[in-house]
Protein backbone atom coordinates (compact mmCIF):
# COMPACT_ATOMS: atom_id res chain seq x y z
CA UNK A 1 0.00 0.00 0.00
CA UNK A 2 1.32 3.49 -0.80
CA UNK A 3 2.80 6.10 1.84
CA UNK A 4 1.51 9.29 1.29
CA UNK A 5 4.35 11.51 0.74
CA UNK A 6 4.68 15.25 2.36
CA UNK A 7 4.53 18.23 -0.09
CA UNK A 8 4.62 15.73 -3.16
CA UNK A 9 3.75 19.14 -5.58
CA UNK A 10 6.59 20.64 -4.37
CA UNK A 11 9.01 17.26 -4.86
CA UNK A 12 6.99 17.07 -8.50
CA UNK A 13 8.08 20.58 -9.28
CA UNK A 14 11.69 19.99 -8.41
CA UNK A 15 11.80 17.00 -10.51
CA UNK A 16 10.37 18.50 -13.34
CA UNK A 17 12.57 21.56 -13.34
CA UNK A 18 12.76 23.35 -16.14
CA UNK A 19 15.48 22.67 -18.70
CA UNK A 20 17.71 25.35 -20.87
CA UNK A 21 17.75 24.50 -23.97
CA UNK A 22 21.48 23.91 -25.38
CA UNK A 23 23.45 26.74 -26.89
CA UNK A 24 24.03 24.78 -30.24
CA UNK A 25 20.36 24.52 -30.49
CA UNK A 26 19.84 28.27 -29.88
CA UNK A 27 22.44 29.42 -32.78
CA UNK A 28 21.23 27.04 -34.98
CA UNK A 29 17.33 27.71 -34.50
CA UNK A 30 17.99 31.47 -34.74
CA UNK A 31 20.21 30.84 -37.96
CA UNK A 32 17.34 28.83 -39.61
CA UNK A 33 14.61 31.33 -38.76
CA UNK A 34 16.44 33.96 -39.88
CA UNK A 35 17.36 32.08 -43.65
CA UNK A 36 13.88 31.46 -44.23
CA UNK A 37 12.86 34.91 -43.97
CA UNK A 38 15.24 36.00 -45.93
CA UNK A 39 15.38 33.18 -48.12
CA UNK A 40 11.91 33.98 -48.96
CA UNK A 41 12.43 37.41 -49.43
CA UNK A 42 15.09 36.61 -51.90
CA UNK A 43 12.83 33.84 -53.72
CA UNK A 44 9.83 35.73 -53.64
CA UNK A 45 11.08 39.01 -55.54
CA UNK A 46 12.40 36.49 -58.04
CA UNK A 47 9.63 34.61 -58.42
CA UNK A 48 7.10 35.66 -60.99
CA UNK A 49 3.86 35.03 -60.53
CA UNK A 50 3.17 33.37 -64.04
CA UNK A 51 5.82 30.58 -63.01
CA UNK A 52 3.66 29.70 -59.85
CA UNK A 53 1.28 28.71 -61.87
CA UNK A 54 3.04 25.82 -63.85
CA UNK A 55 3.22 22.52 -61.59
CA UNK A 56 6.87 21.85 -62.90
CA UNK A 57 7.52 24.81 -60.08
CA UNK A 58 5.96 23.55 -57.81
CA UNK A 59 8.46 21.51 -56.00
CA UNK A 60 10.17 24.12 -54.93
CA UNK A 61 12.92 23.88 -51.84
CA UNK A 62 11.05 22.66 -48.72
CA UNK A 63 12.39 25.84 -46.84
CA UNK A 64 10.48 27.76 -49.31
CA UNK A 65 7.29 25.71 -48.53
CA UNK A 66 8.20 26.49 -44.92
CA UNK A 67 8.16 30.12 -44.90
CA UNK A 68 4.95 29.93 -47.53
CA UNK A 69 2.64 32.91 -47.13
CA UNK A 70 4.89 34.06 -43.71
CA UNK A 71 7.92 35.30 -45.91
CA UNK A 72 8.89 39.11 -45.75
CA UNK A 73 11.20 40.77 -43.51
CA UNK A 74 13.68 39.07 -42.00
CA UNK A 75 13.51 38.65 -37.82
CA UNK A 76 15.89 41.65 -37.55
CA UNK A 77 16.41 41.02 -33.39
CA UNK A 78 17.03 37.37 -33.90
CA UNK A 79 19.37 38.30 -36.98
CA UNK A 80 21.48 41.01 -35.32
CA UNK A 81 21.97 38.33 -32.55
CA UNK A 82 22.84 35.55 -35.37
CA UNK A 83 25.67 38.24 -36.90
CA UNK A 84 26.99 39.05 -33.72
CA UNK A 85 27.97 35.43 -32.86
CA UNK A 86 28.61 34.09 -36.50
CA UNK A 87 26.97 31.07 -36.29
CA UNK A 88 27.80 28.79 -39.30
CA UNK A 89 25.62 29.71 -42.11
CA UNK A 90 23.40 27.86 -44.85
CA UNK A 91 20.27 25.92 -43.84
CA UNK A 92 21.61 22.38 -42.23
CA UNK A 93 19.22 23.04 -39.42
CA UNK A 94 16.34 22.83 -41.57
CA UNK A 95 17.70 19.82 -43.59
CA UNK A 96 18.60 17.55 -40.83
CA UNK A 97 17.65 14.16 -41.64
CA UNK A 98 17.41 12.62 -38.42
CA UNK A 99 13.49 14.68 -38.19
CA UNK A 100 10.90 12.44 -39.70
CA UNK A 101 9.74 15.30 -42.15
CA UNK A 102 6.11 13.31 -43.29
CA UNK A 103 5.44 13.76 -39.63
CA UNK A 104 6.09 17.24 -39.49
CA UNK A 105 3.82 17.81 -42.89
CA UNK A 106 1.52 15.89 -40.72
CA UNK A 107 1.32 18.33 -37.85
CA UNK A 108 1.10 21.12 -40.54
CA UNK A 109 -2.51 19.83 -41.46
CA UNK A 110 -3.20 19.05 -37.81
CA UNK A 111 -2.15 22.32 -36.70
CA UNK A 112 -4.60 24.37 -39.02
CA UNK A 113 -7.19 22.08 -37.45
CA UNK A 114 -5.52 22.55 -33.82
CA UNK A 115 -5.52 26.65 -34.16
CA UNK A 116 -9.05 27.04 -35.03
CA UNK A 117 -9.97 24.74 -31.97
CA UNK A 118 -7.73 26.37 -30.18
CA UNK A 119 -9.17 29.81 -30.48
CA UNK A 120 -12.23 29.68 -32.12
CA UNK A 121 -14.03 27.95 -29.45
CA UNK A 122 -15.03 31.56 -27.91
CA UNK B 1 -20.69 41.81 -37.43
CA UNK B 2 -17.27 41.07 -37.35
CA UNK B 3 -15.08 43.70 -36.30
CA UNK B 4 -12.25 44.40 -38.96
CA UNK B 5 -8.86 44.29 -37.47
CA UNK B 6 -5.83 46.47 -39.49
CA UNK B 7 -3.41 44.13 -40.62
CA UNK B 8 0.33 44.13 -39.11
CA UNK B 9 3.12 44.72 -41.39
CA UNK B 10 5.82 41.85 -41.61
CA UNK B 11 8.39 43.90 -39.77
CA UNK B 12 5.97 43.91 -36.30
CA UNK B 13 4.73 40.30 -37.37
CA UNK B 14 8.40 39.05 -37.20
CA UNK B 15 9.43 41.25 -34.04
CA UNK B 16 6.47 39.97 -32.09
CA UNK B 17 7.30 36.32 -33.26
CA UNK B 18 10.81 37.10 -31.90
CA UNK B 19 9.36 38.00 -28.90
CA UNK B 20 7.47 34.75 -28.84
CA UNK B 21 10.44 32.63 -29.07
CA UNK B 22 12.46 34.01 -26.68
CA UNK B 23 9.86 34.42 -24.15
CA UNK B 24 8.82 30.59 -24.68
CA UNK B 25 12.29 28.17 -26.03
CA UNK B 26 12.69 27.40 -22.67
CA UNK B 27 8.99 26.12 -22.02
CA UNK B 28 9.15 24.21 -25.51
CA UNK B 29 12.63 22.94 -25.07
CA UNK B 30 11.32 21.62 -21.71
CA UNK B 31 8.08 19.63 -22.93
CA UNK B 32 10.00 18.65 -26.02
CA UNK B 33 12.72 16.62 -23.37
CA UNK B 34 10.30 15.61 -20.95
CA UNK B 35 7.90 14.44 -23.63
CA UNK B 36 10.39 12.06 -25.54
CA UNK B 37 13.24 11.83 -23.35
CA UNK B 38 16.28 12.47 -25.11
CA UNK B 39 17.77 15.57 -25.84
CA UNK B 40 18.62 15.23 -29.53
CA UNK B 41 15.42 14.58 -30.41
CA UNK B 42 14.20 17.66 -27.65
CA UNK B 43 16.42 19.52 -30.11
CA UNK B 44 14.58 18.51 -33.55
CA UNK B 45 11.22 18.81 -31.75
CA UNK B 46 11.70 22.33 -30.45
CA UNK B 47 12.99 23.41 -33.90
CA UNK B 48 9.81 22.04 -36.13
CA UNK B 49 7.86 23.51 -33.42
CA UNK B 50 9.09 27.19 -34.33
CA UNK B 51 9.09 26.43 -37.80
CA UNK B 52 5.35 25.24 -37.71
CA UNK B 53 4.85 28.51 -35.44
CA UNK B 54 6.29 30.84 -37.50
CA UNK B 55 4.68 29.77 -40.31
CA UNK B 56 1.28 29.99 -38.62
CA UNK B 57 2.15 33.26 -36.51
CA UNK B 58 -0.23 35.23 -38.17
CA UNK B 59 -3.45 33.31 -38.36
CA UNK B 60 -2.32 31.96 -34.57
CA UNK B 61 -2.58 36.12 -33.47
CA UNK B 62 -5.16 37.12 -35.37
CA UNK B 63 -7.57 34.40 -33.90
CA UNK B 64 -6.14 34.50 -30.59
CA UNK B 65 -7.67 37.86 -29.88
CA UNK B 66 -4.67 38.79 -27.42
CA UNK B 67 -4.96 35.15 -25.34
CA UNK B 68 -1.21 34.03 -24.74
CA UNK B 69 -0.51 31.98 -27.51
CA UNK B 70 1.90 29.42 -25.19
CA UNK B 71 -0.63 26.86 -25.21
CA UNK B 72 -0.66 27.35 -29.11
CA UNK B 73 3.13 26.62 -29.19
CA UNK B 74 2.55 23.42 -27.06
CA UNK B 75 -0.19 22.43 -28.74
CA UNK B 76 2.31 22.70 -31.87
CA UNK B 77 4.85 20.54 -30.14
CA UNK B 78 2.41 17.90 -28.40
CA UNK B 79 0.98 17.02 -32.42
CA UNK B 80 4.85 17.08 -33.74
CA UNK B 81 5.84 14.57 -30.65
CA UNK B 82 2.45 12.22 -31.29
CA UNK B 83 3.62 12.36 -35.11
CA UNK B 84 6.82 11.50 -34.50
CA UNK B 85 6.14 8.31 -32.08
CA UNK B 86 3.35 6.85 -34.66
CA UNK B 87 5.40 7.11 -37.49
CA UNK B 88 8.59 5.99 -36.01
CA UNK B 89 6.17 3.47 -33.86
CA UNK B 90 9.20 3.63 -31.20
CA UNK B 91 8.53 4.57 -27.52
CA UNK B 92 10.37 7.54 -25.49
CA UNK B 93 14.18 6.52 -24.34
CA UNK B 94 13.38 6.95 -21.08
CA UNK B 95 14.63 7.35 -18.75
CA UNK B 96 15.27 10.70 -19.04
CA UNK B 97 19.39 11.40 -19.41
CA UNK B 98 21.17 11.61 -16.25
CA UNK B 99 21.70 15.36 -17.95
CA UNK B 100 19.15 16.55 -16.82
CA UNK B 101 20.02 17.01 -13.16
CA UNK B 102 22.50 19.17 -14.25
CA UNK B 103 20.63 20.85 -17.03
CA UNK B 104 17.92 21.72 -14.57
CA UNK B 105 18.06 24.61 -11.83
CA UNK B 106 18.52 22.14 -8.86
CA UNK B 107 21.17 23.03 -6.21
CA UNK B 108 24.28 21.12 -5.40
CA UNK B 109 22.56 20.16 -1.87
CA UNK B 110 19.76 18.85 -3.87
CA UNK B 111 21.34 16.73 -6.49
CA UNK B 112 23.47 14.93 -3.65
CA UNK B 113 20.53 14.59 -1.22
CA UNK B 114 17.57 14.74 -3.61
CA UNK B 115 18.67 12.75 -6.29
CA UNK B 116 17.41 9.45 -5.56
CA UNK B 117 14.07 10.80 -4.51
CA UNK B 118 13.78 13.15 -7.67
CA UNK B 119 14.48 10.46 -9.64
CA UNK B 120 12.13 7.86 -8.65
CA UNK B 121 9.48 10.58 -8.87
CA UNK B 122 11.05 10.99 -13.00
CA UNK B 123 10.48 6.80 -13.29
CA UNK B 124 7.00 7.77 -11.52
CA UNK B 125 6.16 10.10 -14.41
CA UNK B 126 7.28 7.77 -17.23
CA UNK B 127 5.00 5.18 -15.82
CA UNK B 128 1.49 6.82 -16.22
CA UNK B 129 -0.40 7.51 -19.32
CA UNK B 130 0.67 9.59 -21.94
CA UNK B 131 -2.25 12.34 -21.29
CA UNK B 132 -1.52 12.59 -17.91
CA UNK B 133 2.20 12.62 -17.85
CA UNK B 134 1.90 15.58 -20.41
CA UNK B 135 -0.53 17.58 -18.44
CA UNK B 136 2.29 16.83 -15.29
CA UNK B 137 4.93 18.21 -17.20
CA UNK B 138 2.79 21.28 -18.25
CA UNK B 139 2.11 22.24 -14.97
CA UNK B 140 5.34 22.11 -13.27
CA UNK B 141 7.64 21.65 -15.95
CA UNK B 142 6.38 24.85 -17.48
CA UNK B 143 4.24 26.48 -15.22
CA UNK B 144 0.99 26.32 -16.81
CA UNK B 145 -2.30 26.71 -15.55
CA UNK B 146 -5.32 24.56 -15.84
CA UNK B 147 -6.77 27.16 -18.66
CA UNK B 148 -3.44 26.99 -20.70
CA UNK B 149 -3.25 23.48 -20.18
CA UNK B 150 -6.62 23.00 -20.97
CA UNK B 151 -6.04 25.12 -24.24
CA UNK B 152 -3.09 22.81 -25.18
CA UNK B 153 -4.74 19.87 -24.89
CA UNK B 154 -7.86 20.53 -26.28
CA UNK B 155 -9.90 19.69 -23.37
CA UNK B 156 -12.69 21.75 -21.08
CA UNK B 157 -10.94 23.30 -17.93
CA UNK B 158 -12.70 20.75 -15.93
CA UNK B 159 -11.99 17.92 -17.62
CA UNK B 160 -8.03 19.21 -17.19
CA UNK B 161 -8.74 19.85 -13.97
CA UNK B 162 -9.53 16.14 -13.04
CA UNK B 163 -6.29 15.08 -15.15
CA UNK B 164 -4.24 16.57 -13.58
CA UNK B 165 -5.65 15.33 -9.98
CA UNK B 166 -6.01 11.88 -11.29
CA UNK B 167 -2.58 12.43 -12.88
CA UNK B 168 -1.06 13.66 -9.26
CA UNK B 169 -2.73 10.50 -7.33
CA UNK B 170 -1.43 8.54 -9.36
CA UNK B 171 1.92 9.63 -9.69
CA UNK B 172 1.89 10.05 -5.53
CA UNK B 173 0.73 6.13 -5.72
CA UNK B 174 3.69 4.69 -7.86
CA UNK B 175 5.99 6.71 -5.74
CA UNK B 176 5.10 5.85 -2.50
CA UNK B 177 5.40 2.24 -3.42
CA UNK B 178 8.84 1.15 -3.06
CA UNK B 179 7.60 -2.20 -4.71
CA UNK B 180 6.24 -0.89 -7.90
CA UNK B 181 8.17 -1.27 -11.20
CA UNK B 182 5.81 -1.44 -13.98
CA UNK B 183 6.52 -1.02 -17.55
CA UNK B 184 5.76 2.65 -18.74
CA UNK B 185 2.63 3.28 -19.91
CA UNK B 186 1.88 4.48 -23.91
CA UNK B 187 -1.83 5.12 -23.50
CA UNK B 188 -4.30 7.67 -22.24
CA UNK B 189 -6.23 7.39 -19.37
CA UNK B 190 -9.97 6.88 -19.34
CA UNK B 191 -10.19 10.59 -18.96
CA UNK B 192 -9.08 11.08 -22.12
CA UNK B 193 -12.34 12.66 -23.54
CA UNK B 194 -12.94 16.55 -23.48
CA UNK B 195 -16.29 15.51 -20.90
Amino acid sequence: MSEALPNFEGLLREALAPVEPPEDLILRLEGTLTSITEMAVEELEAWELSAMRDPRNWARPAVAVVAGTAAGTALVILRARRRAQQPPSGLRGIQRPSFDRSGAERALRDLGRGTRKLFGDR
Amino acid sequence: MTEQVPQKSKTQLDAEFSELYRAHLRDVYSYAYYRVGDHHDAEDLTEQTFLQAYRHFERAQSESNGRPLRPWLIRIAHNLAANLYRDRSRKPSWPIDETTMLAAPHTTEQLVEGRDELSRVLDGVRMLPDDRREALIMRFALGMDNREIARALGRSDGATKVLIHRAIKQLEGIVGDPLNDSPPARENSKESSNE
